[in-house]
């Protein structure tokens, strides 16, 4: 009976990973076949590869992401860290509101938030345009970084600080040489996060992107909608290898700083 | 070295009095043990001392110079946490060499100072650890290093030993002591530990409710407890009331007459008497009798509890239910229901506040 059990787990396990991964793996096989048909067998090819480069739209739109998304890291996760700090640190009025606040925006539809923004920017006079578009992001990914940083604070209080204080550092100090330190690991999250969620974003960027401006994920679903060349599968390779790769460097870098 | 002056502090969060009208005056290189229930306001005194608590009123002032204004990191003091609040990302040296290195030391001073440090508290070899790589006595001499390697005026320490087993403790008790006397510090630190404070205090000053209650030297403050409440926190206590009915005997309700040494009020006045539970003598009638000087009470074993080298008994006393401490020196405790004296001397009658 509890061999039987250990087996069952195990089929299940690598049934979810079958689902979770074979999509990806036919899409990068099939990035380097030959025939823009999907025809079999695979005759191995980088041509996708190389009608990239002279892809002049998808290149613009890649740039434009990865312009974007670093913008985007870097803004929320400075913000997103000192709200934290704030949060973790500090008693104010209406504090649990606004800590209660940070939550709905995640559980609501982007549909919907894309849809407010860019009414909402109308009115103001933002308009759309890559300036809205990053005030998109940087407000739909700073309660991830408020919360990941979050947690790390938690976890230390704030006997560290008090701790450098008592030793005769400044605050300015105590900030440099043990809170950012100790909680590096969890900033370090919190912008691969921000990364992510700028990276990946879709609905937002489609709704603020003002003709003749895209981004990654737009123009691959502008390319899909008019074919499904082979060329997507090269880009979609790109990227998957790039987050992979940010994922791995992440694991490292926590691990590295990380104490417990 | 150092003195510490807290002059009519209050501190209040909202309406509660965490420190209600505290004064106390400590003494150069003397070790002071703030000892209460929690909640009773002397971490928040400690804290107030370090520069985390600002006073609503009442002033502290090290070295006779107020410090209302200047925030932790310029009064010059050291502090070890409950938890050691160790820097996890840093090295046992780095650990140490952090409060030289933020006053901008030359490299050659810090490692002569840490290793001198180290040293103190038996540390040394341990410079490249990771403050988790230690035991819990290592971390907590680690943190002891920390806080002295600056010199700094005054040590403040927030339940040291709370986090360490009994035997490591008691170790650990010993060790502070000398590394105290060896530096000569002024020292002060919080407690709820009464065996804890009796062993390694100069003075003691208990608290309850944000006030002061009694300060004084150990035995004193053990030996002579002011009210009900010292008696009964540093220590037990038998508790006993009654009316006073001449200079040297009070009425005792389902008792009798309870002498005493101390000066009492006019007869008549309600008042109460702390008996330690091991200054009371029991005994079986006709084996031994000990000298007649005693206040004596005929009574019944109620129940007796065995811890190895000591003895608690419960002994019913007339309407009273008396606890005696005593060495475990016979084979085999009284059993339940042995009819028993007890008695002890006048003097260990302690007249004390309700």
């Amino acid at each position: 009976m509890r061999g039987f059990g250990i087996w069952a787990i195990r089929f299940y396990l690598a049934l979810l990973l079958l689902f979770l991964y074979l999509p990806i793996v036919v899409m990068v096989l099939l990035a380097f076949n030959q025939s823009p048909l999907y025809e079999l067998p695979i005759v191995w090819d980088t041509v996708w590869f190389q009608s990239l480069v002279h892809n002049d739209r998808l290149i613009r739109a890649g740039l434009n992401s990865v312009g974007l998304a670093l913008a985007n890291t870097l803004i929320a996760t400075v913000l997103g860290t000192m709200t934290a700090i704030a949060f973790a640190r500090y008693s104010f009025r209406g504090k649990a509101l606004l800590e209660l606040m940070l939550f709905p925006p995640i559980t609501i539809p982007w549909l919907i938030i894309g849809t407010s923004m860019l009414i909402f920017f109308f009115w103001i006079g933002i308009g759309r345009g890559l300036h809205a578009m990053l005030l998109g992001h940087v407000a739909l990914s700073m309660p991830y970084v408020i919360m990941v940083v979050g947690a790390r604070l938690k976890g230390h209080g704030s006997a560290l600080e008090e701790a450098a204080a008592t030793l005769g550092a400044s605050p300015w100090q105590a900030f440099w040489r043990v809170s950012l330190p100790v909680m590096a690991p969890g900033v370090v999250a919190a912008s691969l996060f921000a990364f992510a969620v700028s990276f990946d974003q879709f609905v937002i960027s489609y709704f603020l992107a003002p003709p003749g401006v895209s981004t990654l994920p737009v123009e691959i679903y502008a390319a899909i909608r008019k074919g499904f060349t082979p060329e997507i599968n090269a880009i979609s390779t790109i990227i998957i290898l790039f987050s992979m790769g940010l994922m791995l460097l992440f694991a490292r870098l926590y691990r590295f700083g990380g104490e417990r | 070295m150092s003195t510490v002056d807290v002059i009519g502090a209050v501190k209040r969060y909202g309406r509660v009095a965490a420190l209600d009208e505290v004064s106390i005056c400590f003494g150069d290189g003397e070790f002071f043990g703030l000892i209460g229930p929690s909640g009773s306001g002397k971490t928040t005194l400690l804290r107030a001392i370090a520069g985390f608590a600002d006073l609503d009123a009442g002033e502290i002032r090290i070295d006779k110079q107020p410090v209302g204004d200047r925030p932790p990191h310029k009064r010059d003091i050291g502090m070890v946490f409950q938890n050691y609040a160790l820097f996890p990302h840093l090295t046992v040296f780095e650990n140490v060499a952090f409060g030289l290195s933020v006053r901008g030391r030359p490299k050659e001073t810090m490692r002569k100072d840490v290793g001198a440090m180290l040293d103190l508290v038996r540390l040394s070899g341990f410079e490249a650890r990771k403050p988790r790589q230690l035991s819990g006595g290592q971390q907590q001499r680690v943190a002891l290093a920390r806080a002295l390697v600056t010199r700094p005026r005054v040590l403040l320490l927030d339940e040291p030993l709370g986090a360490l087993d009994k035997r490591l403790r008691q170790e650990m008790q010993i060790e502070l002591r000398l590394i105290q006397r060896e530096v000569g510090i002024t020292t002060i630190f919080v407690t709820h530990d009464q065996e804890e404070a009796l062993t390694l205090s100069d003075r003691i000053a208990i608290f309850n409710e944000g006030k002061v209650v009694q300060i004084g030297a150990p035995g004193e403050v053990y030996e002579r407890p002011r009210s009900a409440f010292a008696a009964g926190f540093l220590g037990d206590a038998n508790l006993f009331q009654g009316a006073v009915l001449d200079a040297r005997g009070v009425e005792i309700g389902g008792l009798g007459i309870l002498r005493t040494a101390d000066t009492l009020p006019a007869p008549g006045t309600h008042v109460s008497l702390a008996v330690r539970p091991e200054k009371i003598q029991v005994w079986v009638e006709g084996l031994a009798t000990p000298g007649a000087d005693l206040n004596r009470f005929k009574g019944r074993v109620q129940r007796a509890v065995y811890a190895g080298t000591n003895l608690t008994y419960k002994i019913e006393v007339g309407a009273h239910l008396v606890t005696v401490f005593e060495q475990n020196r016979a084979a085999h405790p009284l059993p339940v229901g042995t009819a028993v004296n007890v008695g002890w001397l006048p003097v260990h009658s302690v007249l004390v506040a309700a």
